[in-house]
């Protein structure tokens, strides 16, 4: 990868497994790495600016710009340190872009490292957005690797918003708070992995509410447990007009694993259509006695059914 | 090819041991299309599921291609040619039929490949080889991917523990089919089909017919069949709805 600073191969490492970079991205980027901005770059329709105050990015997309994407991925491979960013997504009207964001953080030393990271996300009336966000751990050493998202949308009339929420490896801690607000057929769509192992901990706590008539949301989140790991699954919408709602909470337990699930529906309107779903439970012993008989041992049969679960 | 020698196993229920499978001894030779029917509760797929390795006997010995694989785990018996197609197909979330048929042919065959093997058991590939394996396939398809399954195996030996379970009677048509265009392409390998219906029966060189846990008679389908017709064992299918 050739960036504007020096970044060593740990770093180059990361920035691959968070958001598939192998080389600079096409179109406005921004690549953050132990806190500062290691190469940045603006195109025509797409503006990305620091923020005056505070530590963070201003992005701005301008009206009609259509089929291009923002990358603003974030490493962190400097053990202890600990940042709190501030982004925000100033989507004009009539839009669809693609913004690839995440985070990895490799720390081999003994102090902790934490990214606290905040998006903004403000979609312009009848703009589409797809949203893909990875989080990713490394590193052996005693020092925890934290990562707190905040995500907030605002969601104009006609928007559609789809967001790719994956956290498969190494996080310690993490508390991920998602919000959304939408207007007048505005639709939300997330997809969100979740595994934790070791001792990890992780809570993820979604409020939708769905203000005008014709919006939606859909938000299904998988998760597997391993080994003597937590997951806490918080997700609720809210109904306020004539709107759909639905969640999904699908959850594998291994080991001792734990995991508690907390769906919350309300209605406020006599016309909104709210439906959660929720199941927790260990891999079906049958689904392994299958795929044993296609020749997998149970292990590999077991590392087929999660890779399947989560894809 | 297949050798059960003085097969039993018991189930301990309430407190008492019973008897499903009762001191069975058969043989299934090479290119062999077997039946085996009879009663419910007769032991049928209990049988299969001893052979598979699904369950363990009680006692006796299981001989596959000359080797006693009596106490071989079921990875093991399928890496040795053993095919197995659930009554009930399991279900898997986010697993694609493109996936489980990788799994199955035990490499990573091309998108043409996986649809030949759905072409074969009569479902448009396109439409289904990226689908799930969830809740959003009907009976009828989910059994049809369970014997593709077993057809990217090919195993030397396959066993269907009632095909015809929960299907429709359109879905039966095409069953039929398929088994009778693997009795015509048998090569070398052979095939156990638990089944009590007399279109299977019909395809069948060899019936076995099993009540109460033991064989209670068996050999060529032309001198079985007569009679068992129109008993339990040979049922025909009735044109309502599931067969």
């Amino acid at each position: 990868m050739k960036v504007l600073k020096e970044i060593d191969e740990t770093q180059r490492r990361i920035f691959e497994e968070v958001a598939e970079l192998h080389e600079i991205p096409v179109g406005a980027y921004n690549l953050r790495a132990n806190g500062e901005s290691i190469g940045r770059n603006s195109t025509a329709e797409i503006e990305i600016k620091s923020k005056t105050e505070g530590s963070g990015l201003e992005i701005y997309v301008k009206p009609g710009t259509k089929n291009q994407s923002v990358h603003i991925p974030v490493v962190i491979s400097e053990s202890g340190l600990k940042e709190t960013v501030l982004n925000d997504f100033f989507i004009g009207e009539d839009c669809d872009i693609l913004i690839v964001a995440g985070c990895g953080i490799d720390n081999c030393g003994t102090a902790n490292s934490q990214h606290d990271g905040i998006h903004r996300f403000f979609v312009g009336k009848n703009s589409k957005v797809k949203y893909v966000e990875k989080h990713y751990g490394s590193g052996d050493g005693s020092g925890k690797r934290i990562l707190n998202p905040g995500t907030e949308v605002y969601m104009e009339e006609g928007s559609t918003m789809e967001m790719e929420m994956t956290q498969i490896k190494g996080v310690d801690s993490t508390e991920r708070k998602t919000t959304a607000a939408l207007k007048k057929d505005a639709h939300l769509v997330v997809r969100e992995r979740l595994m934790t192992h070791g001792v990890q901990y992780a809570v993820s706590d979604y409020h939708v509410t769905l203000d005008e008539d014709g919006s939606s949301a859909d938000i299904v989140s998988r998760g597997v447990a391993r080994d003597n790991s937590y997951q806490k699954l918080d997700l609720s919408i809210t109904g306020n007009a004539v709107c759909s709602g639905h969640t999904e909470c699908d959850s594998i337990i291994m080991d001792e694993g734990r995991i508690l699930a907390i769906p919350s529906l309300e209605a406020n309107c006599i016309d909104a259509m709210l439906v959660h779903e929720a199941a927790i439970g260990k891999i079906a012993g049958e689904q392994l006695v299958k795929l044993m008989t296609l020749g997998l041992t149970e292990q590999e049969a077991e590392e087929q059914i999660i890779n399947g679960f989560l894809k | 090819m297949l050798d059960l020698q003085n097969l039993c196993f018991e189930v301990n229920s309430d407190g008492s041991e019973k008897e499903i499978i009762k001191d069975i001894n058969l043989s299934v030779d090479e290119n062999r299309f077997v039946v085996i029917t009879g009663p419910n509760g007769g032991g049928k797929s209990t049988m299969a599921k001893l052979i598979a390795g699904i369950e363990t006997p009680t006692s006796g010995k299981i001989i596959f291609e000359g080797q006693d694989i009596t106490s071989m785990s079921i990875t093991d018996r399928a890496r040795l040619g053993i095919g197995f197609a659930f009554q009930q197909p399991v279900r898997f979330k986010g697993l694609q039929v493109i996936d489980l048929l990788r799994i199955a042919a035990g490499k990573r065959i091309s998108l043409a490949e996986a649809c030949n093997y759905l072409a074969e058991v009569g479902l448009c590939a396109a439409d289904y080889v990226k689908r799930e394996i969830n809740a959003s396939l009907s009976g009828g398809e989910l059994k049809r991917i369970e014997i593709a399954t077993v057809l990217a195996r090919k195993p030397k030996l396959a066993i269907f523990d009632e095909p015809e379970a929960g299907i429709d009677l359109w879905s039966f048509q095409n069953l039929i089919r398929i088994f009778e265009k693997m009795r015509s392409e048998i090569n070398g390998s052979s095939i156990i089909i638990i089944s009590h219906q007399e279109r299977i029966l019909r395809i069948a060189d060899d019936i076995i017919v099993l009540k109460n846990g033991a064989v209670d008679r068996s050999g060529p389908a032309g001198d079985i069949l007569p009679a068992i017709m129109g008993t339990e064992s040979a049922a025909v299918a009735c044109g309502k709805g599931e067969v």
